[in-house]
């Protein structure tokens, strides 16, 4: 007599015990530290913390952990916990010209302003494995001088306003406030300050697919990367109760400033348009990714014919989220079995159906 | 049987903080308003993913008082791993009441069926959606369905259902059948079998649709029309078997078929756990 | 019982621009029950744009178009609503569409195609759809076997005609057509024309039909109006306008048929 499976409860249980196991590995390896994946993980730990909506590095490194390293889960992890946090209040825009600069270089000219600062990065390396790191490095620290550069120097885009040769940034009519997209839902046609934001916590393999797209005809921009800097820049929030603006402290972000192909009709001299991209932690590829797709979703602005999925605000915007696509396509693995039921049963019909009507003929 | 799991320190009840669940009570009473219509709402991140109940979670939390008894289904059984994962997140995070009676429930979460007991006045159902737009594989563009419900302009829709009779001999939705609400607007029923869409019909109970991921509420109050669509020379006909339950017996309750050995032999067993129990136990 | 005198469409004032460029200005002229007009013109005259304006699928700057609904009244079809205007597109008028992909959902049938005004109506008996398909198929001289495959595999003259089908199945007054025989061939596109001026005839039909070939004009219509860069620089009948050109374009269009 057959007897319904039963016990879904112990199931569970059981396979969070063996994920807990699964997480640890062996026991004679030590345990990692939340404090190693901060300082030797740092680029992971950008990643999640753009991902997961939250400057918090030490929070990032103790998520990617308990996530075993997947970026996707760490990520959710991120999210539902901003979710429970209050709002305090909102920064002033943060004054990334005046960014303590680790790293700034232009591909527009050959010297700027303040020179080409390299800074580190895997750009000048060559991807060999390293062996050595098999054990420990025995790392010579040679003194930077924690210079960066702190003297006012001029932006690559302010040179190219200055000659009227790059639009100047637009405040829309009657100068609305950002929409923020985690307490209004989406709407289409999205303004530009929704979709830059959708984009920051955009999924960085998907926003590369979608900017790569851009650069091999699927909508033309004809990018050049104007600045591109990572340092450190201040946030500055003015309280309730006072009158003026406090520093309550340094993060660190990636910007990157695309100008791109130029626009202009019989009405108005044709200049260069901009494509920006802005991130949390030392995260090019992913800055970088995002101004060309705020580029490409600015078709309508310019007039340009949407025919490319990277213009489709509808398509970018509602796949972005990797925390949505990950949870619908994995949400496959739940039972289906009685929708199912109901498509095997249609279609033991349907073919009944056709099989007696052939006999009839 | 009834269960109260420890409830947890540390969350607020039922883990959303009051200005949210105040924000998804607001999009309630105004899907409740405007029957069958999609109201947005800024759905939040939940501890289980997108994709997994998060809409219907949400609605729950919104809505569930101290004095509640909760009930939670997946393909209609309590014991599938997602009901039993919700069911637990709500004990931890309010300490009410569960049950797996259908009878002794005021709200039940669902996910892809309907009970087979009929509802009363006093039960509210929560419906776990995952595409709450019934146009979406014929129109994807929300700028788009979005003007068509206004309009009421629905043609499209028939016409697939004109096509899949020139191709097939009937319509071919099986599930999330879509359903014309109180005349008005067209909607998703959820992905439950087209066994149930009856029930929606002039039903005493509240029912309530949450899609997370796509941000989207709606609702049919209590006694709305709800009409699956059809031709009137093909009327809307729903799933038959030619077996009863094997546990229980009953003719009349949607079946879920069990393959039990490696020759393929079949056992068709009622999908609805507590119903099945019922019914074995009142023979 | 509506006084005749009335013209079934009067438009005036119609005005667009896009940016700098005007494309239509200040155009002014009535449709009477019945009557056939030829819209005619070369590449940039304007008369497809004028065209789409009055059809409400763009929006003019300016400019009035009244029309006697059957259903309305009289009205400035401007001034309807999304969901009037919708209604009045699928029931009182027709449009087709030059290029068929426009004017037809290519990855439905036919008989879909032909079904779908009525099932937006409210229709719901399929056996009755597929009747009023048969039978608009046949009055298309597309063979009705043809009914459940797809436009995709139908030539461009029939899918011409499935385009015509598909606007006359609610028996719409007035049918407005852009170009519809360009890119067909020249037998194509006589049997097409034929079939719709017998159609028109039968139908008792209003039509408004935008062309840059005289010999479509000539063929269909009763009354021709000529533009150039956005204005009417003449109308008339059309065997006086063609026989008798008075406006310098006009004869330049003209003479140029003759010459070729």
């Amino acid at each position: 007599m057959y007897v319904a499976v039963k016990g879904g409860k112990n199931a569970i249980e059981n396979s969070l015990r063996l994920l807990a196991q699964k997480r640890r590995g062996s026991l004679k390896v030590p345990e990692l530290t939340v404090e190693q994946i901060q300082e030797q993980l740092s680029l992971g730990v950008a990643r999640i913390m753009n991902e997961g909506s939250i400057y918090d590095p030490e929070l990032a490194a103790l998520a990617l952990k308990q996530a075993q390293g997947d970026q996707v889960e760490a990520t959710f992890l991120l999210r539902a916990y901003r979710a429970t946090l209050p709002r305090l209040g909102f920064s002033a825009p943060l004054n990334t010209e005046q960014t303590h600069i680790s790293r700034r270089i232009s591909a527009t000219f050959k010297d700027i302003p303040g020179g080409q600062i390299l800074g580190p990065s895997y750009d000048y390396s060559q991807r060999l494995i390293d062996f050595s790191l098999f054990k420990d490095v025995q790392l010579e620290i040679v003194p930077t001088g924690e210079k960066g550069l702190t003297e006012p120097f001029a932006s690559v885009m302010s040179l190219l306003a200055k000659e009227g040769l790059i639009e100047l940034d637009q405040i829309p009519d009657g100068d609305p406030e950002p929409i923020d997209i985690t307490r209004t839902p989406l709407k289409f046609p999205a303004p530009r300050s929704a979709r830059l934001q959708n984009l920051i916590r955009a999924d960085e393999g998907f926003l590369l697919g979608v900017a790569y797209s851009t650069q091999r005809g699927y909508s033309f921009t004809h990018p050049f990367a104007a600045e591109i800097k990572y340092g450190e820049v201040a946030i500055e929030l003015k309280p309730e109760e006072l009158d003026f603006s406090i520093d309550i402290g340094d993060i660190e972000i990636t910007e990157c400033q695309m100008i791109n192909q130029f626009a202009g009709n019989n009405e108005q001299l044709p200049q260069f348009t901009k494509g920006y991209g802005l991130v949390f932690g030392h995260h090019e590829r992913k800055a970088m990714a995002m101004s060309l797709v705020d580029r490409a979703l600015r078709a309508e602005e310019f007039g340009e014919p949407i025919e490319a999925p990277a213009q489709m605000q509808e398509f970018v915007l509602s796949h972005s989220d990797n925390l949505e696509s990950s949870g619908f396509v994995q949400h496959l693995k739940l039972p289906h079995y009685v929708d199912f039921q109901s498509e095997l049963e249609l279609l033991r019909r349907i073919r009944g159906q056709m099989k007696q009507e052939v006999s009839d003929e | 049987m009834n269960e109260i799991e420890q409830r947890v320190e540390g969350f607020n009840f039922a883990y959303l903080d009051e200005q949210t669940k105040r924000m998804i009570r607001r999009a309630l009473l105004k899907a409740i308003a405007i029957p069958g219509y999609q109201v947005p709402f800024s759905s939040r991140e939940m501890p289980l993913p997108y994709g997994w109940g998060t809409g219907g979670i949400q609605i729950t939390a919104a809505i569930i008082g101290k004095k509640d008894t909760l009930k939670v289904i997946d393909q209609g059984a309590d014991d599938t791993v997602n009901a039993v994962n919700i069911r637990s997140f709500f004990s931890r995070t309010t300490g009410v009441i569960t049950t797996e009676k259908t009878s002794q429930a005021n709200i039940i979460q669902t996910r892809h069926r309907i009970p087979e007991q009929a509802l009363h006045e006093d039960q509210i159902m929560v419906f776990q959606v995952p595409v709450p737009e019934p146009l979406q594989d014929i129109e994807p563009l929300k700028a788009q369905t979005t003007k068509m419900h206004a309009l009421a302009d629905y043609g499209l829709m028939y016409v697939k259902l004109y096509e899949d009779i020139t191709q097939f001999g009937k319509i071919t939705f099986s599930y999330d059948y879509p359903v014309m609400v109180n005349g008005r607007y067209l909607a998703a029923p959820s992905p439950i079998p087209k066994f149930d869409n009856p029930k929606l019909h002039q039903s005493p109970a509240l029912m309530l649709f949450g899609a997370g991921r796509e941000k989207r509420i709606y609702a049919i109050p209590p006694y709305t029309d709800v009409q699956s669509l059809s031709f009137e020379d093909y009327p809307f006909e729903v799933q038959q078997w030619d077996h009863p339950c094997a546990i229980c017996g009953s003719r009349e309750s949607f079946l879920d078929e069990l393959i039990t050995d490696n020759d393929g032999t079949r056992m068709f067993v009622c999908a609805d756990s507590d119903y099945c129990q019922t019914q074995a136990d009142a023979s | 019982m509506k006084p005749i005198s009335q013209p079934l469409l009067k438009v005036s004032h119609l005005s667009k621009s896009y940016g700098q460029h005007v494309a239509v200005h200040k155009v002014e002229f009535d449709l009477g029950y019945g009557e056939v007009i030829a819209i005619v013109g070369e590449s940039g005259s304007g008369k497809t744009t004028l065209l789409k304006s009055i059809a409400c699928l763009t929006t003019p700057d300016s400019g009035e178009v009244i029309y006697q609904s059957e259903q309305f009244g009289d009205m400035d079809v401007f001034r309807l609503s999304s969901m009037q205007q919708r209604l009045l597109n699928r029931t009182e008028w027709g449009f087709v569409h030059q290029h068929a992909r426009d004017g037809l959902r290519m990855n439905v049938s036919a008989g879909a195609n032909i079904g779908e005004r009525l099932m937006s109506l409210g229709q719901r008996h399929y056996g009755k759809i597929r009747e009023q398909a048969r039978y608009w198929l046949d009055m298309v001289e597309i063979d009705p076997k043809r009914m459940d495959d797809l436009p995709s595999t139908f030539s461009g003259g029939m899918q011409q005609r499935l385009q015509i089908a598909r606007n006359l199945v609610t028996q719409p007054r007035l049918v407005m057509l852009d170009e519809p025989t360009s890119g067909l061939d020249v037998s194509v596109q006589a049997k097409l024309l034929d079939l719709f001026k017998k159609l028109a005839q039968q139908l008792g039909l209003s039509v408004l039909i935008v062309t840059h070939d005289l010999a479509v004009a000539r063929l269909l219509a009763d009354q021709m109006i000529v533009m150039q860069d956005g204005k009417i620089v003449e109308r008339g009948l059309t065997d006086q306008v063609l026989d008798d050109p008075q406006h310098p374009y006009t004869q330049l269009l003209v003479s140029s048929i003759i010459a070729a």
